[in-house]
């Protein structure tokens, strides 16, 4: 049994860590919130130039070749920070969805940039309100041009390079496309976490190329989000110890009725509560990591178990973060509000808790035929 | 990350799973026995080739084996349906407490038989007036010459009927403040003197019992640590008590539910496609997965020869809810036979309905979840301590409700 990262693993942890607390602490995440920057650009050249962009990318296509575990200690780590950048939507999403299904040439266009962080990128999927399925795509391509309009796209307003989801008249119903972003008419959309922005893309006659074959663009885009679902996931567990983090700290410090509340069981049993589910959230994490480095059989179950555990953790972490700050968690002072709006934007961005628990018991029932 | 053995760990495994092949017993072996009888065949057969309490030193009954040999030996025994263990107080806090306290005497003539599975042992530490606050028990132990006279109660002592020994904490001072006055013994559970009632149970069952004690006598030299240090003896068996209750599932699980969500139906179709079942079965799933690969995580550390982190102690508070609520659900997926535990009509011979009924005891077993929440709290987040009224206060002062 070998059930734990590597001692080489856990120095990248602690080296993420401490990079990220020098370089990312709260006010770092405020400044995103409160100003005009769609994203923190500083933070992001300095993670591109530790690489982590390039992680998972091997190493003839400019990237470092290491594994998803390397990439999920990462992921961990970027989400106890509550990064303010478009890590997640370039590299579990855009980089993922070229090593999966691009051509030679289209890996050779982009994954240099993609690994140097001198390119975003960013995967278009809904169209607005309600669960994405081929039958409700509305974006079509025809003979290399994209014609649709795709809301929220994460990261969308930034992005140089878009992984987009059209209509396709045969197969799943779906294609995947790849769309030079220059020039591609977009607006910021507000969304409930202004730390991670999003866009409204609207493509008219923009050219594209097929990203995989036609037609199997419905099966990528399962399989893509099952690769990153176990990656957003880390995200999630690391904000909610951090959330988790945050509420004991507080905790201990508040003193009511003369004593700290900390020593109180209706606080002490929430976070113990709140543990609980951030460490079965770890674990299927570690199952997670496992499937998707091995490329297991077993990756969409195991996606979907760490996505639900994560969502409902870092949900819970979040919210009773505020709850144990009383009135000043809800103060737009405190820092309490960066992982309540982070775990419900994480939570919703790859597809909902229901949507996930749906996927899950489908992969079971799959395995029981 | 894989999920392999080392080569030595594999060659355990091999050893194992030949040595339970050709030695679990048949249906016809066991036929005719009881429980206890049944617990006993396999466990002599297994000390008799070197099975039993592994982890033990050879010269107690075991065979030295390591925490991964341990969990190995586990796991290939659960592969079998083997009789259930009815030594699992005994081997698993009683011997860990001897074996920290007792004299080399007591452990060369005490721990063999308990390795045999010859000597049943029961835990007498829970009382009418102590239960989460155990150091409020109020039986009575005073000295007289070699020995020492014990009156009072205790309850909640499983297999206290068939026992052959006892370990128990007892008030020696009740003028000093309650965790001070203590002190720990072992006694013979047939000394005269000693009451043993069943308790009924809202499952039905009487597995627990209350004790009565009128004058027993038990030898000084059965006492374990100092006088007035039987809490400290008794956090040495506690700290294994979690560890002996483990999982805290049994019953009902995922695949149960699964599997009848599958047959059963709502509005005319496989009740597994309703949305709401699915959310609910998922969640299980996850908190099932999510135990599963604590304790690999776990399992890990131990193959590396350290210690599993604070994470394993979730098993029970996860575990205990999340039967009692799959078992609530499927008789919901039941609908109107929900209700019929009969075992000749109702589904899975009653397996719901007799968990539905049992599940709230795990709650409240070896820790109930309040006090799990409160280890967690205080030991892993290192969040404080409730304020204690009693604190300091001699026992005797302190205030007491009905």
């Amino acid at each position: 049994m070998n059930f734990e990262f590597s001692d080489e693993q856990n120095l990248l942890r602690e080296q993420a860590l401490g990079f990220l607390q020098e370089h990312c602490p709260m006010s770092a995440v405020r400044a995103v919130l409160d100003g005009d920057a769609a994203y923190d650009t500083d933070l992001w050249t300095k993670i591109a130039e530790l690489g982590w962009t390039a992680t998972a990318i091997p190493e003839q296509h400019g990237g470092l070749g290491l594994s998803y575990l390397e990439l999920s200690v990462i992921a961990e780590e970027l989400g106890r920070a509550v990064a303010p950048v478009p890590f997640s939507s370039s590299v579990y999403l855009a980089t993922e969805a070229i090593l999966m299904a691009g051509s030679d040439a289209q890996k050779e266009r982009w994954l240099p940039k993609l690994a140097t962080g001198d390119a975003i990128g960013t995967f278009a999927l809904g169209e607005g309100p309600g669960q994405p399925s081929p039958q409700r795509l509305a974006t079509t391509a025809r003979k290399g041009k994209l014609t649709g309009e795709k809301i929220p796209v994460v990261d969308g307003d930034i992005a140089d390079l878009a992984v987009v989801v059209a209509k396709a008249d045969d197969g799943d119903g779906a294609s995947l496309h790849l769309v030079d972003l220059a020039g591609v008419e977009r607006t910021p959309v507000a969304t409930l976490d202004p730390t991670r922005s999003h866009a409204r893309i609207v493509f008219e006659d923009t050219p594209a190329e097929p990203l995989g074959t036609d037609g199997e663009g419905w099966s990528l885009t399962q399989r893509l989000l099952d690769r990153a679902a176990v990656l957003f996931a880390w995200e999630q567990a690391g904000g909610a110890n951090a959330a988790l983090e945050m509420a004991k700290d507080y905790a201990m410090e508040r003193y009511a009725f003369g004593r700290p509340i900390a020593s109180y069981q209706a606080i002490k049993h929430k976070l113990a509560h709140a543990y609980v589910k951030n460490t079965l959230a770890r674990s299927n994490g570690y199952y997670g990591a496992w499937a998707l480095d091995s490329d297991a059989a077993e990756l969409p179950l195991a996606a979907a178990t760490a996505r639900v555990s994560a969502t409902q953790a870092y949900y819970y972490a979040s919210k009773e973060n505020i709850q144990t700050h009383g009135g000043m968690g809800f103060t737009w002072e405190f820092d309490c509000q960066f992982h309540y709006r982070r775990a419900k934007l994480l939570s919703v961005n790859i597809g909902s808790e229901p949507s996930w628990q749906d996927k899950l018991i489908a992969a079971v029932e799959r395995d029981a035929a | 990350m894989d999920f392999n053995d080392t080569a030595e760990e594999a060659a355990f495994r091999a050893e194992a799973k030949a040595w339970l092949e050709a030695n679990v017993p048949t249906r016809e072996e066991l036929g005719g026995l009881d429980d206890i009888q049944a617990a006993k065949l396999w466990q002599k057969r297994k000390y008799d080739a070197g099975w039993a309490c592994i982890r033990w030193p050879e010269e107690y009954g075991g065979r030295g084996a390591s925490a991964i040999e341990q969990v190995i030996w586990n796991q290939e025994e659960g592969q079998f349906a083997v009789p259930g263990s009815v030594f699992g107080i005994g081997q698993g806090m009683a011997a860990p407490t001897l074996m920290a306290w007792a004299s080399e005497e007591h452990k060369r003539k005490h721990l063999p038989p308990l390795a045999s599975g010859e000597h049943i042992w029961c835990q007498l530490f829970s009382e009418p007036a102590g239960g989460s606050d155990l150091a409020a028990l109020r039986t009575r132990a005073e000295r007289d010459g070699d020995e020492w006279v014990i009156n009072g109660q205790k309850i909640w002592t499983s297999g206290a009927h068939y026992s052959d020994y006892g370990i128990i904490v007892l008030r020696t001072d009740p003028n000093v403040p309650k965790h001070k006055g203590l002190s720990y013994f072992f006694l013979d559970m047939k000394s005269p003197g000693i009451e043993v009632r069943p308790i009924k149970q809202i499952s039905g069952g009487a597995n627990f019992n209350e004790v009565y004690f009128t004058d027993v006598r038990v030898p000084d030299d059965q006492r374990l640590g100092a006088v007035g240090q039987g809490w400290q003896v008794a956090i040495t068996t506690l700290m294994n008590e979690r560890a002996a209750i483990g999982g805290g599932g049994g019953g009902v699980g995922f695949k149960q539910v699964f599997d009848l969500a599958r047959k059963v139906e709502i509005d005319g179709e496989p009740a597994i496609r309703d949305k709401n079942v699915r959310a609910k079965l998922a969640t299980w799933y996850a908190q099932e997965a999510g135990l599963r690969f604590t304790g690999y995580r776990s399992m890990t550390a131990l193959s590396r020869g350290a210690t599993p982190g604070p994470e394993n102690s979730i098993g029970k508070l996860v575990g205990a809810s999340k039967t009692q609520d799959m078992a609530s659900f499927a008789m919901d997926l039941l609908e109107l036979s929900g209700a019929v535990s009969d075992p000749a009509y109702a589904e899975a011979h009653g397996a719901y309905q007799a968990t539905f009924m049992g599940s709230p005891g795990g709650r409240i077993a070896g820790g109930s979840d309040e006090i799990m929440l409160n280890i967690l709290s205080e030991r892993v987040l290192g969040m404080p301590q409730d304020v204690r009224v009693d604190k300091g206060i001699p026992f005797n002062e302190v205030p007491t409700g009905r």
